[in-house]
């Protein structure tokens, strides 16, 4: 499922080389020196008392660690979703003025599943307690001493550990699904435990195989190496609901991937692919209970409207870009190429009337559910940051690029060869980009622009092809269309819109690409009040499968129009809360 | 000859200050900390600490003025003071925080306000001796 093997992909470019903890060695943009982990560790330090910041900056400094000082949470959660990667740690106070420090806490491990180490001069049991029920990986009690801080690398390596091993186990049954295919054909009642453990070693042979592959982030070797090339089946917004309402229909128990299938009477996915989500949507249900019952405060923080989504509303367009991609595909790259698009197809609308572009990107209904999310933010982003851009022509065309009639097949095509892509064709972007201060990824339109003879001049190195990274959701059948002129989409980050370094940096610091894999997207704040923030081996499993089942919805929730007039509307509204127009209360009620 | 008197003085200030509990290990920490790169670490920390606490001083006098007094925002204040005093190695301020915190949990008005003035004045204490201590640092 794309999922898993997405997930994978990110895992392998995060860490290619488990013998050395360092972050660097396919990173392009690291400052560190490879191999001396953990030494450059970048730590970002929040604290409302300056005392205290420059003393742990000073002690961060000496234990070779790169320290970023924060005295507001606001901040540093916004610096946090500006680099996504561009922090290993966080280090945070309890108390502080604007935000309560646990909230930072939970923020920080939804959207960007950082380790976070509480600090505060109370050390009595309750707030410890609640340290750790929120999710911090540790707590320290101030005054902090510098032994204290010297060891605070080991929760990194311990978080990208679990995050391996969950990409293990989802790898694993997703590469169990394929073998089951072919070997229980006539097996009616697919069941993933059931299967998880005789081709648990298969399985993971094959991941490890892929795992030598992917050291080097060539991504065309995992492609390559994965044993069936099927159209890649995306669970949109629409399909999943089928197939929910098949499952509901015929009873959770008894519900077989034969008889979803013949429900849902969807054409394009096979058996295959419905057992697979089945096999995913059930371990979601059964974290989702579980999660339910373990949940304390934290469950209201998320099913609060006003405390939760309030805050979670606040996450930056790119967080729910990367999310809404994610939970599309979950591919790192594909994360980054969504943004990149959306960005693309934002500013050409901000720069022409709407009539004129809003058009065509209507009628790809498909596209446009998923986008809309996404370009909301992106449009925010984009019109808070960039104002008046010179550069607008560019997506203007990209616009006109994309044919009106398109289908969803037809954008899916597109997603044909990304695997290929993700980390060969995505690096090089981040990578680049870094020196620019900015990444945009408006210029994936741009470069499909630049396809079809477009006069755009490209600048050199940092073209890459993204194909088929649009996020778009793939319905299968995707083979014909990969020879569509959607599928080459070349990425030129130089010519990314201008305007500063204000749009969102997706992937700013490829040179972090350990955190790239290790950045799952994590959105969870979609009313499933699971009190998973706190350490749970799961955690990143459940937050993907949070990702593929809650964040699809978004689209559903809200005329395609009316996002569209949101986001016009909104553009120059600063980034604050529901900015983007969200009901996110109404999240509470997504079927799932 | 010189060099070595005013080391001794130093010395001997640092070790008394240490003794009579005015400071503890934290700011042997901080000490460590200082280094080439920051020669005067240490000094630049405890001004920065003076200069913010006394505005939580001032915000602590403040709501010392408003009956009935506001227990939790005062328990607020003076954890972070306690947080700031603490990361110094202000001991015996520190102590006096707590004193403080307790009066606050107990409700005992004159408590906290008997309290405060101990906090204050060992705050105070402790600046002057810290200033002449740099001062002579300086004078190496």
């Amino acid at each position: 499922m794309n999922l898993a093997s997405q997930t994978l992909v990110n895992k392998q470019s995060t860490m290619p080389s488990s013998s050395s903890a360092s972050r660097n060695s396919t990173a392009g943009g690291e400052s560190n020196v490879p191999d001396q982990f953990p030494a450059g560790l970048r730590v970002l330090v929040v604290d409302d008392d300056p005392t205290c910041l420059m003393i742990l900056e000073k002690m961060l400094r000496n234990c070779k660690y790169e320290v970023t000082k924060c005295n507001r949470a606001e901040v540093a959660l916004s610096l946090l979703r500006e680099n996504k990667n561009g922090f290993d740690v966080v280090i945070s106070d309890v108390h502080m003025p604007d935000m309560d420090g646990f909230k930072l806490l939970v923020h920080i491990g939804l959207e960007m599943d950082l380790p976070v180490i509480m600090m505060s001069a109370d050390d009595s049991k309750s707030v410890v307690m609640k340290g750790v029920t929120h999710g911090a990986c540790d707590y320290l009690i101030k005054p902090v001493r510098i032994e204290a801080l010297r060891n605070i690398w080991q929760h990194v390596v311990r978080k990208k550990k679990r995050e391996w091993k969950d990409v293990d186990t989802s790898a694993s049954l997703d590469d169990v699904d394929r073998k089951e295919e072919k070997q229980q054909a006539e097996d009616p009642d697919y069941s993933s435990s059931a299967n998880e453990g005789h081709n648990w070693k298969n399985a993971k042979r094959r991941k490890d195989d892929e795992d030598e592959g992917e050291g080097e982030g060539e991504g065309e070797e995992r492609d390559d190496s994965s044993s069936l090339k099927k159209p890649r089946v995306v669970w949109c917004v629409e399909l999943h609901q089928q197939f929910v309402a098949a499952v509901n229909q015929l009873g959770i128990d008894k519900a077989v991937p034969k008889k979803i299938l013949d429900l849902m009477n969807v054409p394009g996915i096979t058996r295959e692919n419905v057992a697979s989500h089945l096999q995913k949507y059930r371990l979601y249900l059964r974290r989702l209970s579980g999660s339910h019952q373990s949940g304390g405060t934290t469950p209201s923080f998320f099913s609060n409207p006003d405390a939760g989504y309030g805050s979670i509303s606040t996450l930056s367009d790119l967080d729910l870009q990367a999310l809404a991609a994610s939970g599309q595909l979950g591919q790192l790259g594909q994360l980054g190429q969504l943004p990149a698009q959306s960005l693309a197809t934002l500013q050409a609308r901000s720069a022409y009337p709407k009539s004129s572009i809003s058009v065509p990107l209507l009628d790809q209904r498909n596209i446009v559910s998923f986008e809309n999310p996404q370009l909301r933010y992106g449009l925010n982003q984009v019109q808070n940051r960039q104002g008046q851009n010179g550069n607008i022509t560019r997506p203007m065309n990209l616009l006109h690029g994309i044919p009106t009639t398109m289908e969803p097949n037809q954008l899916m095509g597109m997603q044909g060869s990304f695997p290929g892509l993700t980390s060969q064709g995505l690096i090089p972007l981040t990578s680049q980009s870094q020196s620019q201060s900015h990444v945009s990824r408006q210029p994936v339109l741009s470069g499909q622009v630049v396809s079809p003879g477009n006069h755009v001049t490209e600048s050199t190195g940092n073209r890459f092809h993204v194909r088929g990274s649009l996020g778009i959701p793939n319905y299968g059948n995707n083979n014909q269309m990969r020879q569509q002129n959607w599928g080459d989409l070349t990425f030129d980050p130089s010519r990314q819109m201008q305007g500063g370094s204000g749009t969102h940096v997706v992937q700013h610091n490829f040179g972090s690409s350990q955190k790239l894999g290790g950045n799952k997207v994590i959105y969870s704040s979609t009313g499933e009040g699971s009190g998973t923030h706190v350490v749970d081996n799961d955690r990143s499993m459940l937050k993907a499968e949070k990702v593929s089942y809650k964040n699809t919805f978004f689209p559903e929730e809200y005329n395609q129009e009316d996002l569209l007039n949101a986001m016009f509307t909104q553009q120059q509204q600063q980034q604050g809360e529901n900015e983007l127009g969200v009901d996110w209360s109404s999240l509470d009620n997504l079927p799932v | 000859m010189e060099q070595s008197h005013i080391k001794k003085q130093i010395n001997f200030i640092k070790n008394s200050l240490f003794e009579q509990g005015y400071l503890d290990e934290q700011f042997i920490q901080l000490e460590d900390l200082q280094d080439d790169a920051n020669p005067n670490f240490v000094e630049e920390i405890v001004t920065s600490f003076y200069s913010d606490s006394t505005r939580l001083i001032r915000n602590v006098e403040n709501a010392l003025e408003n009956y009935p007094l506001d227990f939790c925002k005062l328990d607020d204040y003076m954890h972070q003071f306690k947080g700031s005093s603490s990361s110094i190695g202000a001991k015996k301020v520190k102590v006096e925080c707590t004193h403080f915190q307790e009066c606050c949990k107990a409700r005992n008005s004159q408590g906290c306000i008997r309290a405060f003035q101990q906090m204050k004045q060992e705050h105070a204490t402790l600046k002057r001796k810290l200033e002449a201590y740099f001062q002579i640092s300086r004078n190496e």
